[in-house]
């Protein structure tokens, strides 16, 4: 028996959705028969997910409290890879962003609140968008590969991070403590309904990037770009402006992540800042297929296991790192279901030709 | 033992996606013999020697070799039932070094440097093909290249050899060579199948011909018993009996491009274009004919601003265009419908929808930092319902629509920007008969709308009837103007092939 | 003066240890970039080879053992992405990055309960450092090469068979040719989808080794992230070395030496001529990924084959596409 491929015609949009949804659930299935195996009532463990990161007002307030930057980090990323520029430096264009803010908020006397929050948006984005620069720029002058490097940036920008705190901005009074000082309340986001109000920049952010995809001339030469580089210079667009423009946007966004999270949730710049978010954003913007709404679901959902996962220790005493084996799971079936919506398998019983080499 | 069918192919068909690239082909060569396959581009001729190669799998026939079925599921497969390939672009590794490359693909073992460079000079000495064994490929000329990849084949022991175009990258020197290198296989018994396009080479070389046309096998023949325009006439077919409307233009005959002069080089300081030079009117159409790069390509994206000339004069309405960029030419009112070969790698976006695509030349003119897809919507219906462009709705991705639709969006949107200069190059390319002929409809209204149309095509027959001129081109530089009312179709095919008419056709 | 020496000699043998698990996890990235594979998943594998290690080895006491699992578990991180890069087309980078988050938590997950539970003897007899006579009194570098634990040792000779085996065998050639130039090295009739199963695998099990050292030899307890982003600085690494193990080894040793030199600069408060000079440590653990950006311009830049990636790298290959 042989196994033949063939290219499948294009499914529409909710055949596709329909497949990957179906991917979610298949993982669930296995996830679960792994519980099982472990010793552990798989729907026990899933309802005390949900219960952790839901049915709580506070447990709620934390899950949307990590989906914020996970959101807006997912947002940036997503305007990068629409160009297909692999910008997987989420991670390090959120500390820019953090180490920004914290500068301005270190060096800045204290302003009022209405004043400082702008400055302190306007610096993150900034710092974040110029660390994104970095590879954009040694892309398209020398065609250095931007995965790698912003990779690398990643690990330069934590360890920079991690100098400043044990360095030249560790707080003199923490006696010996290596941690900066505390923002002022004027630097802090205020709350709005309980949650620190970068969920509605969040949730503003995803409108824009909606807007940029689905309606601005930007967005509709990235996707152009994206597609085929020659086809827009045909149309007379200019690549570089636009590959450049793109990644300010993509790493601002990325910023703007790290600000809110220093501004709100630490209310400080640490090299722990992030907890490996960036790296989470990257898979996440990419299973919402870029698409904004979708985004803000699946970082969601990805909060909540995030959430659910560190409830797990303190309910079953089940390691948080659960979650992260959840996680990957799902994250395997879907990335392996991509090829069922793109090819269809045949098996042929009698050993008649076949591509063999793509179905071994 | 069976002389008169060494290699049999049998009813092969096989399809991509819809488009069906060979239609129950039959080939038969025997042993000992060089056997070309001509036929036109997209006529199957690659199709089917990949199915023999083992790349492609056929979806129906049989392939015998020395009266054994064959079934191959892969190159691997291929090279043990000794049979070998030379592709139309290498497969080489080209951080390789020659040696390298020709034993690629040996079970495990140890690389014997010295003991292989023996082997392979005493394999080169028996044919007469000479290379520096330690030579990293990415050093070597295109004629080198093709010296490894044959001595891969013969490194193998392989008895039949495929070489698929090989003569299309070589100089005459080169060529020359190549086909004193197959006479000597031949006389070491192998099989040789050779694709070309070129009647001097098959006329020089081959001992029988198979003719491919639209997918199909039409006839096998005897070298010796036929000649240039009988094998002409198989490849191309009866002339279409459709008729191809030439309507007049009265209005005034202002010249709109002028070019003069125009050269290219590539990187390697070839000349792609040499010294050409041309003007195009209102209300005319100007087909080019050509064998497939002899610089159409280059031609087009130089006058759209996509390429780079070295030298030459490009002048739009008097005013020279060369060196402006692309968007600075769009607003001059220049509108290139240029179809590569892959139809969707430049036009359109393929992975967007009719909307979007009809946007992308004039998404810029409404100020604001919106796209204004309202409009965009109107137009994609106006352009849908002009060309009767068959699709569930505007909203649907061009890549989802057949290849004629595809064509009229691409088409449409440039003629809906009333270019007074339209390019089109393989407008028809992949189209079935009746799509072709709606195209040609709406290249001649717009040409009576006095629109100068520069038409580059593959078809003789259409072009001799759809053009008002026709400039052949060859290596890049124009060989004549002709007026295709009263030239024939054979001094055509000469002048593509280089030799102008009253010179013998001796390759 | 006279201590230079032997605390050269001791700084010299560290820094091979630092060198070792980076080594191990670069020769497994160089196995799986070399046919044609980015994975970002280097750091996940070498977790789970990590826990895998220390689970057998206390459990069974038999450093083999706790070797092969350790090698095996890397072994089938790769195996996931190689079922999903491979055969199932899927994308390379984010593949690499979830298989990254799957090993820290399996991992992690997996260790929670080894946490403070310390190795049979019999593990760390057999790791222990071997000094072979007279080879280790060579001056600077004796220590560094002969007074080791074997599994110092083995990485090195590791990655000198693996040099051969690149390129010295026509199997090593093969591997080269599929991550250049898929079509070609199928053309060639080279099975292209087993050759990357196959190294892609064996690529696995070395940052599975990597891991285990870590866990079994270096440390020698179990810690959660055991590995602190070495799996990272391999990636790295590979590119660094551009894709030669023996630059590979240097490249280790390097790394591992600017590591070495971050522990002794932050125990030291340097003060030369009378002036504070402060070298922050963070500056060093930078170094790696800087270097790595630098070389990786300089190798785009430099228009010499032999230095570039993979040709082929991040692409998928189907036979068919046309």
């Amino acid at each position: 028996m042989t196994v033949n491929i063939v290219k499948k015609p294009d499914l529409s949009p909710r055949q596709q959705a329909l497949f990957r949804v179906g991917a979610v659930l298949m993982a669930l299935v296995c996830t679960g028969v792994i519980m099982a195996l472990l010793g552990y009532n798989p729907f026990v463990v899933f309802y005390k997910m949900l219960e952790g990161s839901t049915m709580t007002l506070y447990r709620f307030q934390e899950t949307i409290n990590k989906a914020i930057p996970l959101v807006t980090l997912s947002l940036g990323s997503a305007v990068a890879f629409k160009m297909k520029f692999w910008n997987i430096g989420a991670e390090g264009q959120f500390y820019l962003g953090a180490l920004g803010a914290a500068w301005l908020v270190f060096n800045l006397p204290a302003l009022p609140a209405p004043v400082m929050l702008p400055v302190m948006m306007a610096g993150g984005m900034l710092m974040g968008g110029l660390w994104a620069l970095i590879p954009a720029v040694l892309k398209s002058r020398f065609g250095t590969s931007e995965t790698l490097v912003t990779l690398m940036l990643n690990y330069i920008a934590i360890k920079f991070v991690t100098y400043l705190q044990y360095g030249p901005w560790k707080d003199p009074k923490a006696s010996g403590f290596p941690k900066m000082p505390k923002f002022g309340d004027y630097a802090v986001l205020p709350k709005v309904f309980g949650v620190h109000m970068g969920w509605i920049i969040a949730l503003a952010a995803a409108v824009l990037v909606w807007l940029l995809f689905r309606r601005s001339k930007l967005g509709y030469e990235i996707a152009v770009l994206g597609e085929s580089v020659s086809t827009a210079r045909y149309a007379g667009m200019s690549p570089t402006r636009i590959t450049l423009t793109a990644v300010l946007l993509s790493g601002g966004l990325c910023g703007l992540a790290g600000m809110m999270q220093a501004s709100a949730i630490e209310r400080s710049l640490s090299a722990t800042l992030s907890g490996g978010l960036g790296f989470t954003a990257v898979i996440t913007a990419w299973l919402a297929r870029l698409n904004p709404p979708a985004i803000v679901a699946v970082s969601f959902f990805f909060a909540m296991l995030l959430q659910g996962g560190s409830y797990l220790q303190t309910a079953m005493q089940i390691p948080s790192a659960m979650a992260d084996i959840i996680q990957g799971i799902i994250l395997f079936f879907v990335l392996g279901s991509e090829f069922f919506v793109r090819y269809k398998v045949h098996f042929v019983r009698q050993a008649k030709p076949a591509g063999k080499e793509a179905g071994a | 033992m069976n002389e008169e069918g060494f290699i049999q192919l049998r009813g092969i068909t096989k399809t991509f996606g819809t488009v069906v690239a060979n239609k129950d082909v039959n080939l038969t060569v025997r042993r000992g013999e060089i056997h070309a396959l001509l036929g036109e581009n997209g006529s199957g001729k690659s199709t089917l020697v990949n199915v023999l190669a083992g790349i492609y799998a056929q979806d129906a026939g049989t392939l015998m070799v020395d009266g054994k079925e064959l079934r191959l599921t892969s190159p691997r497969d291929a090279i043990r039932a000794g049979i070998g390939m030379v592709h139309q672009h290498f497969r080489l590794v080209e951080v390789l070094t020659a040696k390298e490359n020709i034993i690629l693909g040996e079970g495990p073992g140890l690389i014997h440097g010295k003991a292989l460079t023996e082997k392979i000079y005493n394999i080169g000495k028996k044919y007469g093909l000479y290379i520096n064994p330690d030579k990293k490929i990415y050093n070597m000329s295109v004629g080198e290249k093709q010296t490894v990849e044959i001595l891969k084949v013969l490194y193998r022991g392989a008895k039949i050899l495929i070489l698929d175009e090989p003569t299309a990258v070589l100089t005459p020197q080169e060529t020359e060579g190549l086909f004193r290198i197959l006479r000597n296989m031949k006389k070491e018994g192998c099989s040789i199948i050779i694709i070309t396009h070129k009647l001097g080479e098959v006329m020089e070389v081959s001992d029988r011909v198979t003719v491919l046309r639209k997918g199909e096998s039409i006839a096998t023949v005897n070298t010796s018993e036929t000649s240039p325009r009988e094998l002409t006439d198989m490849m191309v077919g009866r002339p279409m009996s459709l008729e191809i409307q030439r309507p007049a233009y009265e209005g005034e005959r202002k010249t709109v491009l002028r070019v003069k002069n125009l050269t290219a080089r590539d990187k390697d300081g070839v000349a792609r274009l040499d010294h050409m030079s041309f003007h195009l009117h209102e209300g005319e159409i100007l087909g080019v004919a050509g064998i497939a790069g002899s610089g159409q390509k280059e031609l087009c994206e130089i006058i759209a601003g996509l390429d780079k000339a070295s030298e030459g004069i490009v002048e739009y309405n008097g005013e020279s265009i060369l060196g402006l960029s692309p968007g600075a030419i769009i607003k001059r009112g220049v509108s290139m419908s240029f179809i590569p070969e892959d139809r969707l790698g430049m036009g359109l976006v393929a992975g967007m929808n009719i909307v979007d695509n009809v946007l992308l030349k004039t998404y810029r003119a409404k100020p604001g930092p919106f796209v204004d897809r309202k409009e965009g919507a109107a137009k994609a219906e106006a352009i849908i319902r002009k060309f009767e462009i068959s699709t569930p709705s505007p909203w649907h991705a061009v890549k989802n629509l057949s290849g004629g639709n595809i064509q009229k969006v691409l088409l449409g949107r440039e003629i809906d920007l009333s270019p007074r200069l339209l390019i089109t190059a393989y407008p028809v390319r992949g189209l079935d008969i009746g799509a072709s002929y709606n195209i040609y409809d709406v290249l001649n209204e717009q040409k009576r709308k006095g629109v100068a149309i520069l038409f580059i095509g593959e078809d003789l027959d259409v072009l001799l009837a759809l053009s008002d001129r026709l400039m052949v081109i060859h290596n890049g530089a124009v060989m004549d103007i002709v007026d295709p009312r009263t030239v024939t179709k054979e001094d055509v095919g000469l002048l593509m092939l280089g030799h102008r008419p009253g010179e013998e056709e001796t390759a | 003066m006279n201590s230079f020496i032997p605390s050269l000699e001791l700084y010299l043998q560290t820094t091979a240890q630092m060198g070792t698990p980076i080594l191990f996890g670069t020769l497994g990235g160089i196995l799986c970039e070399k046919v044609g594979h980015l994975n970002l998943g280097v750091e996940g594998m070498m977790l789970m080879g990590a826990v895998a290690g220390y689970m057998t080895g206390l459990s069974s006491g038999n450093p083999l053992l706790a070797l092969l699992a350790a090698g095996f578990s890397g072994a089938f991180g790769a195996l996931l992405y190689a079922i999903v890069t491979v055969t199932l087309q899927g994308n390379q980078t984010v593949t690499g990055l979830v298989l990254t988050t799957f090993g820290t938590g399996l991992s992690s997950f997996l260790g929670k309960s080894m946490v403070g539970v310390s190795l049979p003897a019999s593990i760390q007899e057999a790791f222990s450092v071997r000094t072979i006579p007279v080879l280790a009194d060579i001056p600077i570098v004796g220590k560094m090469l002969f007074q080791q634990s074997p599994y110092v040792t083995v990485a090195l000779l590791l990655a000198v068979l693996l040099w051969l085996y690149m390129n010295k065998t026509t199997m090593g050639l093969n591997m080269r040719a599929v991550g250049e130039n898929p079509g070609a090295a199928d053309a060639s009739g080279i099975n292209v989808t087993g050759c990357k199963y196959l190294h892609i695998l064996a690529g696995g099990f070395l940052c599975g080794l990597g891991g285990a050292y870590l866990s079994l030899v270096f440390v020698p307890r179990w810690q959660d992230e055991i590995t602190a982003g070495i799996g990272w600085i391999a990636v790295a690494l590979v590119i660094f070395s551009t894709w030669n193990p023996l630059k590979a080894i240097f490249g280790a040793y390097f790394f591992g030496a600017l590591r070495g030199l971050s522990f002794v600069v932050q125990n030291l408060d340097m003060s030369l001529f009378g002036r504070k000079v402060v070298i922050a440590s963070q500056f060093l653990d930078m170094l790696p990924y800087f270097f790595t950006i630098v070389v990786l311009v300089f190798i785009t830049m430099g228009k010499k084959a032999e230095n570039q990636a993979p040709k082929a790298l991040g692409n998928a290959y189907f036979r068919e596409e046309r």
